[in-house]
């Protein structure tokens, strides 16, 4: 035997070798990577494993079978829901507290459809969720079959990209891209349709690396020269004010934030999606701007040379008439999407890019120049500021009935500002924004752009799930805490001391205040008088209810919902005709407010 | 330059050649209320991506918007607005034009000065093939009107961007 064929051999031995099952799991030990044979269902679990996903919300059905099959095999948390636009919810409320994505896994037909209200109020407000439907089996698939619906058509427009799968070689990387793309750039809900045939066959599965896609490159870090024109603005402005918004939030960016605002000693407001941006006790904090925002946030945009915005996206709850907003300002537009920027109102400086990325650049820039001179400066404007805010606070008089802001300041006092607040949407949501300060990021949770009623208990359980060590409250209306009333079994089957705080005016209060403002009193179809009792409803799913109906009963009332650990109802009868204030009417500038 | 003067803007867009994405081009102009007047979509050299060249209408904004939107799309590559640049467009017609016998040769001589060419007679009719920028597209139509144009199939534009430094050839592509 010639030298070759011996080292030939000795390859083929080695090769041969490289095959059997020891080294196999020795190279999946040394490089992680192991190419097995899975079912379509085992590999969704692997490539949601692959995710970091400990827990998924969601609801079987028919199409899903074979991946609820194989969901017993996993270490996956299932949090069974009641229905399934409350798994979109619970899986935002999880997103926005953990800062994570949130995972629904849900059956085909009416279980998708169901689902496409909570993805709507996600793409709105920008939060990663991912969405795993069931389908009909791909050969079925535009036959009108049993519970076939087509999802993806359904929810182009309301996810930030969506997926019907038809191979079984696709599903792991469709799953890497769709987390990938619900959590970059600006966040949002991605969709992926799975036919129940692909769960069921066999394919290789890898672990996929870190992916690219050529078509989607999001920019975070901004152009340099626009941030140099920044800079030069702020140094030639007189009346600056930045307004954060939940971008902010989004990117983590609020330490920098506080450090930009306190850099160039700024007056700082923030939208309702951004509150808990910035920390309310200093003295540079406006409150919330817009159509139920503070006086002196709303008079700070009139009156402002130089407006900077950061993370949001001007909505028309926020400008009022747009012609009038900031109108005196140059403005600086901060922001990863760039269909954001010069969407609502013209802007001076447009910056595209991550916010968080922006402030600290802008921190670095702003560390060269010298602002000594500048507290002196801002004097006259903060002054006014100063009087704006003692001339118009945020005020109420607690008299006989309850007032629904005593409650929440209550609330507030007795948590020290320290739970996660969810709402409903109306005048609940408005007086949760108003009277509960959020000092810290990810604590107010709330269905700010699709304003999506039934979504504060849902989205509690999901914020209770993703931090179980916090006290989780979901400020609600008598109107829309009915909406999802269903998800009470939900909280109390695992066990989570979620608290409801229903202030109930029997009425679709912020409806009402409209007709009542703006439609000559007619009461067309908001009174709620005809309600459950809501204590008694507490007690029949297993929870605990309370009720108040007097301001004195406010106090203890939540102490003791507040320190019992099991899920609590506690209902406040407020009084019915309570209004909102201060506000302006729809379509006015943000100037013109009706205050109390 | 006046703002709000409504624009008509050629973008051609490179997208990946999955189902579905015309689907979002189509919904995102419905959706937010922009137009299309016209669209074009086939594969390119690379089989994965097709090249959709579409005419928009609106002032400045919309129009700025309308690219920042497509460029949003996840399937979307590349969007071009060839509008104030260096390229070259066409579109084809065919245009089947009633035939009388006192018409016949003015219609041949008009296919003839328009450099298009006939693919189908009949006893009535002439079939003719056009090809062209739209401006020369209408003209030819404006002439062929009196005739009495019985059908019309027109393909919308397609654009390339001419290449520079290459003295405007047409290029790869």
């Amino acid at each position: 035997m010639s030298a070759v064929k011996i080292f030939a051999a000795l390859i083929l031995t080695k090769l041969r070798r490289f095959e059997t099952d020891s080294t196999v799991k020795e190279r999946f030990k040394r490089e992680g990577v192991l190419v097995a044979k899975l079912t379509g269902a085992q590999i969704v679990f692997r490539a949601l494993q692959e995710e970091g996903v400990d827990t998924i919300f969601g609801y079987p059905g028919g199409a899903v079978l074979d991946v609820y099959n194989e969901l017993p095999q996993t270490n996956i948390r299932h949090i069974l829901v009641r229905h399934e636009q409350g798994a979109v919810h619970a899986a935002d409320g999880y997103a926005r507290a953990s800062g994570g994505v949130g995972v629904c896994l849900v059956t085909s037909g009416p279980g998708a459809t169901n689902t496409v209200t909570g993805i709507a109020s996600a793409y709105m407000d920008s939060v990663p969720v991912v969405v795993l439907t069931g389908q009909v089996p791909t050969q079925l698939i535009g036959n009108d079959a049993f519970q076939e619906v087509d999802i993806v058509g359904i929810t182009r427009p309301c996810t930030k990209h969506n997926y019907l799968v038809t191979d079984i070689k696709d599903i792991a990387r469709v799953i890497k891209e769709a987390f990938y793309i619900a959590r970059s750039g600006r966040p949002g809900p991605v969709l992926v349709d799975l036919p129940k045939n692909l769960m069921s066959m066999t394919a290789d599965y890898k672990p996929l690396k870190a992916i690219k896609l050529r078509s989607y490159q999001p920019t975070y870090k901004p152009n340099i020269k626009q941030l140099h024109k920044v800079v030069k603005l702020i140094k030639g402005a007189k009346r600056p004010m930045i307004l954060a918004g939940g971008g902010v939030l989004l990117s983590k960016g609020s330490r920098e934030l506080t450090k930009f605002v306190k850099k160039i000693d700024t007056p700082v407001a923030a939208t309702l999606m951004g509150l808990g941006v910035f920390p309310t006790k200093n003295n540079l904090w406006l409150g919330m701007i817009g159509m139920h925002g503070t006086y002196r946030a709303n008079m700070s945009s009139g009156a402002c040379d130089l407006l900077i915005a950061i993370g949001v996206r001007f909505d028309d709850r926020v400008t009022g008439k747009t012609d009038l907003f900031a109108n005196q300002a140059k403005i600086v537009h901060v922001d990863i999407d760039p269909t954001s920027i010069k969407k609502n109102v013209p802007v001076t400086i447009p910056v595209v890019g991550d916010c968080k990325t922006t402030l600290e650049l802008l921190n670095d820039l702003l560390e060269k120049e010298d602002f000594s001179g500048l507290r002196k400066q801002r004097k006259p404007w903060l002054n006014q500021i100063e009087k704006w805010k003692s001339t118009q606070p945020l005020a109420y008089k607690q008299k006989d009935l309850i007032k629904p802001q005593y409650v929440v300041d209550k609330l507030y006092e007795l948590t020290k500002g320290k739970a996660i607040i969810t709402t409903e949407v109306g005048q609940n949501q408005m007086w949760a924004a108003q009277y509960y300060h959020f000092d810290s990021p990810n604590c107010f949770i709330t269905s700010g752009g699709l304003g999506c009623m039934g979504f504060g208990l849902p989205a509690a359980i999901g914020a209770q799930i993703a931090c179980p060590d916090k006290l989780v409250v979901d400020i609600a209306g008598d109107g829309s805490i009915q909406m999802n009333i269903q998800e009470m079994a939900t909280a109390v089957q695992n066990n989570l001391p979620v608290k409801v705080v229903i202030l109930n005016n029997q009425y679709l209060g912020m409806v009402r205040q409209w007709q009542e403002m703006f439609y000559d009193r007619c009461y067309s179809c908001t009174d709620m008088a005809h309600a459950p009792d809501f204590v008694k409803l507490a007690e029949a799913y297993g929870a605990v209810g309370l009720r108040a109906k007097h301001p004195d009963d406010v106090e203890p009332v939540l102490k003791k919902g507040l320190s019992t650990p099991k899920t609590v109802i506690m209902e406040f009868m407020v009084e019915r005709e309570e209004k909102v204030y201060p506000m302006v009417p729809a379509g006015a500038p943000i100037t013109d407010m009706l205050l109390l | 330059m006046n703002e709000n003067k409504q624009e008509k803007r050629i973008l051609s867009l490179l997208v990946e050649n999955q189902p579905g994405v015309l689907s979002r081009i189509a919904g995102l102009f419905s959706g937010r209320g922009f137009n299309i007047e016209s669209l074009c979509v086939a594969e390119t050299i690379d089989p994965d991506v097709s090249r959709i060249t579409l005419v928009t209408v609106g002032d400045i904004a919309v129009t700025e918007q309308v690219k920042k939107q497509l460029n949003k799309l996840i399937n979307i590559i590349k969007v071009s607005d060839f509008t104030d640049t260096a390229f070259v467009q066409r579109e084809m017609a065919l245009i089947k034009v009633s035939a009388k016998p006192e018409h016949r040769a003015e219609i041949l001589r008009m296919v003839d000065i328009f450099r298009s060419r006939v693919v189908d007679v009949g006893a009535d009719y002439y079939t003719v093939e056009m090809t062209g920028d739209e401006d020369k597209i209408t003209a030819f139509l404006n002439l062929l009107k009196p005739m009495g144009i019985k059908e019309i199939a027109r393909t919308g534009a397609i654009a390339l961007a001419r290449e520079k430094n290459k003295g405007g050839s047409n290029g790869k592509n």
